[in-house]
């Protein structure tokens, strides 16, 4: 057996949840500045949602209490209907300027 | 076992996330997405949270991705274009969210203590118990957050009009 | 180490039994269609066309996997690949027999026993759109486009009717678990009619029941409401640009597909395992009366077949044979405890999946903004009018 350059503990830290979440939230927010697709920079929010939702149930374990997941329930129902209006929002923008760059969509009016 | 899957899964979220913000096609970015939510509620599991592992899939990748993969697919939306004054923006802002993560990493890292280890099994959130809490203790923002729906269902509407 | 063993037989058997059924569903549904439509269907090869899913299968492995120049590669090659692995995946958490024991080992049919089995059905069959819609985009082709962005839409749209109508029966069940939901819905009223949801007290099911199967037909992508491969409209939908394997990678991904909502419907409706009435009244002897029954109809139409037809002078007696043979196991009783179970769970979804080929061959397909109207004005709030009555009652009856 080969002995591996890091000891792997035998069960996950807390904390490598934590840092898994932020590793995403980052992510997210980091497509959410840098691309210019309006879809992309939505599915970037969304993303930083799971990342949130991944803390949530880390501290639901360690608590033991079921807050947490409850907590992350109600994040997707608020996503779920944040996409309903947001995917409408953006059929909309597409309708009246045909483009989906958030750069090109800058003035309030046409 | 626990540490082999949650590394898999892990590098799975982020390399899918990573493959989000890197692709320029919205569809390859919705497929990546999907992938992180697949491989959370995978580590859902590893945390006990049954019922909301079921509830990302049915919910999240189920429902939520497949309308944004049906409005990529109604509106044609073709490759980003490749950008043009990007520079600064990202000369900026990679530095700062760099730092931002390092400063959670360190916060996580050093502020939860070393023996809280996440045992799989030593705690299970199941449909009974997250239902019990919801309509319970947390029934007042149940009932709002069926508002918030009932508005959001309002607003698509509207919003997909013909007229406007 | 025993548990490993034990599960990867079972693996090895459930892939083996769901990959044969999606091949010869192929068949039976070609016969039965036929037959509604008063031809033989496939004859020729093997007895009765009975070797036709082989044949079928040699015919699409050789066949050239064609990726046309215009498509996406990576997208198209993922799509069937998704679809067929999706569509399988259910099937791990029905349960088919009760708890057995057999050589000296407790055992039962069903890979998983999974306490939120409802859950990952739904959730999965909820991922089943990404094969249909993610293909018909990467064929870069306007039918399949069209076919991808209706399966997309129907999709979502009876999911809520289908969601809705698997939580009535839950209501009565109070749990997620499948066996105890078949376990729950043992035993008789009046020491006749059995205890199944459909005919739960204080509420019958059969709404629910009759809601679940529309919405699995369009779940499934089945006629009246298989709108996205509508062959007079779109050529042949999301897969008009598939060849081969990958073709065929959809259509066992619709098989598996019926086979799960057929297994679901008998598990929450249909009381699973459970016969029809009691084994007090003989309901043990109906298997291997039947297969006995098939087994002396084949013997006797052998000494008749048709003069142009003189290998079935072979084959009938043969497969007679079997039949008897077959039912003969029926009354080992070692065997019995299984098979008796699974032959009454096996009637009921295989009943379900003759229900899905009958009605393709009896009903015309609905228009889109039928399909759409149907699935939101009728469909749906019957399904919530349904789950509110069920809540009340259950409610007052708990009282």
């Amino acid at each position: 057996m080969p002995q591996l350059p890091i000891a792997l503990p035998s069960q996950v830290p807390l904390s490598w949840y934590l840092i898994l979440s932020v590793i995403l939230f980052v992510t997210g927010a980091a497509g959410f500045l840098l691309r210019r697709n309006i879809i992309t920079v939505f599915m970037c929010i969304e993303l930083m949602l799971n990342a949130v939702n991944l803390t949530f149930i880390a501290f639901s374990h360690k608590l033991k209490q079921v807050d947490g997941n409850v907590f992350s329930f109600f994040v997707m129902v608020v996503a779920a209907a944040e996409a309903a209006v947001g995917l409408a929002i953006i059929l909309t923008v597409f309708k009246n300027r045909s483009t989906l760059e958030v750069d090109e969509v800058s003035s309030m009016k046409l | 076992m626990d540490v082999v899957l949650f590394l898999l899964f892990a590098s799975v979220a982020v390399g899918c996330a990573i493959n989000l913000v890197l692709q320029t096609h919205p569809i390859s970015s919705a497929l990546s997405l999907i992938g992180v939510m697949g491989s959370l509620a995978v580590l859902y599991l590893l945390l006990g949270g049954e019922f909301i592992a079921a509830v990302q899939l049915i919910v999240y990748a189920g429902a939520i991705m497949v309308l944004f993969v049906f409005v990529i697919m109604l509106l044609n939306a073709g490759a980003e274009k490749r950008p043009t004054r990007k520079v600064l923006r990202t000369a900026v802002a990679l530095p700062l969210l760099f730092t931002l993560a390092g400063v959670g990493a360190w916060l996580a890292a050093t502020q939860t203590p070393k023996t809280d280890a996440v045992k799989f099994g030593a705690y299970t959130a199941g449909p009974a118990e997250v239902g019990r809490a919801i309509f319970t203790s947390y029934l007042l923002p149940f009932e709002v957050t069926s508002i918030l729906i009932l508005i959001a269902i309002l607003g698509a509407i509207v919003l997909a009009r013909k007229e406007i | 180490m025993e548990f490993i063993i034990i599960t990867l037989v079972k693996m090895a058997l459930t892939a083996f039994v769901l990959l044969t059924a999606c091949a010869y569903l192929v068949w039976i549904e070609r016969k039965v269609l036929a037959h509604i439509q008063l031809r033989p269907g496939p004859y020729f090869v093997g007895p009765h066309g009975l070797l036709q899913p082989l044949a079928d299968l040699i015919k699409l492995l050789t066949k050239e996997g064609v990726v046309p120049a215009s498509v996406n590669p990576f997208f198209y090659l993922l799509a069937p690949f998704l679809a067929v692995t999706l569509g399988l995946t259910s099937i791990v958490v029905i349960p088919f027999t009760p708890e057995f024991e057999i050589f000296g080992v407790k055992t039962a049919m069903g890979l998983t026993d999974l306490n939120i089995a409802v859950l990952f059905v739904l959730a999965i069959s909820s991922l089943g759109v990404y094969g249909i819609a993610i293909g018909g985009w990467a064929s870069n082709n306007k039918y399949s486009l069209m076919g991808g962005l209706r399966s997309a839409s129907q999709m979502i749209s009876y999911e809520l009717p289908l969601a809705l109508a698997i939580v009535a029966p839950l209501l009565l069940m109070n749990t997620l678990n499948f066996r105890t939901i078949i376990e729950a819905q043992s035993g008789y009223w009046f020491g006749v009619i059995p205890k199944w949801n459909v005919f739960a007290m204080p509420v019958p099911q059969i709404f629910s029941f009759l809601i679940f199967m529309t919405a699995g037909f369009a779940e499934t992508n089945r006629v009246p409401f298989d709108l996205p491969e509508a062959e007079s409209e779109l050529v042949a939908g999301f897969h008009t640009e598939y060849s081969s394997m990958m073709f065929a990678s959809f259509f066992m991904a619709e098989y598996a597909n019926i086979i799960t909502i057929c297994c679901v419907a008998t598990v929450l409706f249909l009381g699973g395992w459970h016969p029809l009435w009691p084994a007090g009244y003989g309901s043990d002897l109906v298997p291997p009366l039947l297969l006995a029954a098939a087994g002396a109809m084949l013997l006797f139409h052998a000494g008749q077949a048709v003069r142009w037809r003189s290998w079935d002078r072979f084959s009938f007696p043969v497969i007679g044979v079997i039949f008897l043979g077959l039912s003969g196991f029926f009354f080992i009783p070692l065997l019995k405890p299984i098979l008796v179970p699974l032959f009454w769970f096996l009637l009921k979804a295989g009943f379900l999946i003759f229900v899905f080929i009958w009605i393709r061959g009896t009903l015309p397909r609905f228009r889109y903004d039928q399909l759409m109207r149907f699935a939101w004005t009728f469909l749906f709030p019957v399904a919530v009018v349904n789950l509110l009555v069920t809540g009340l009652l259950v409610a007052l009856a708990g009282n």
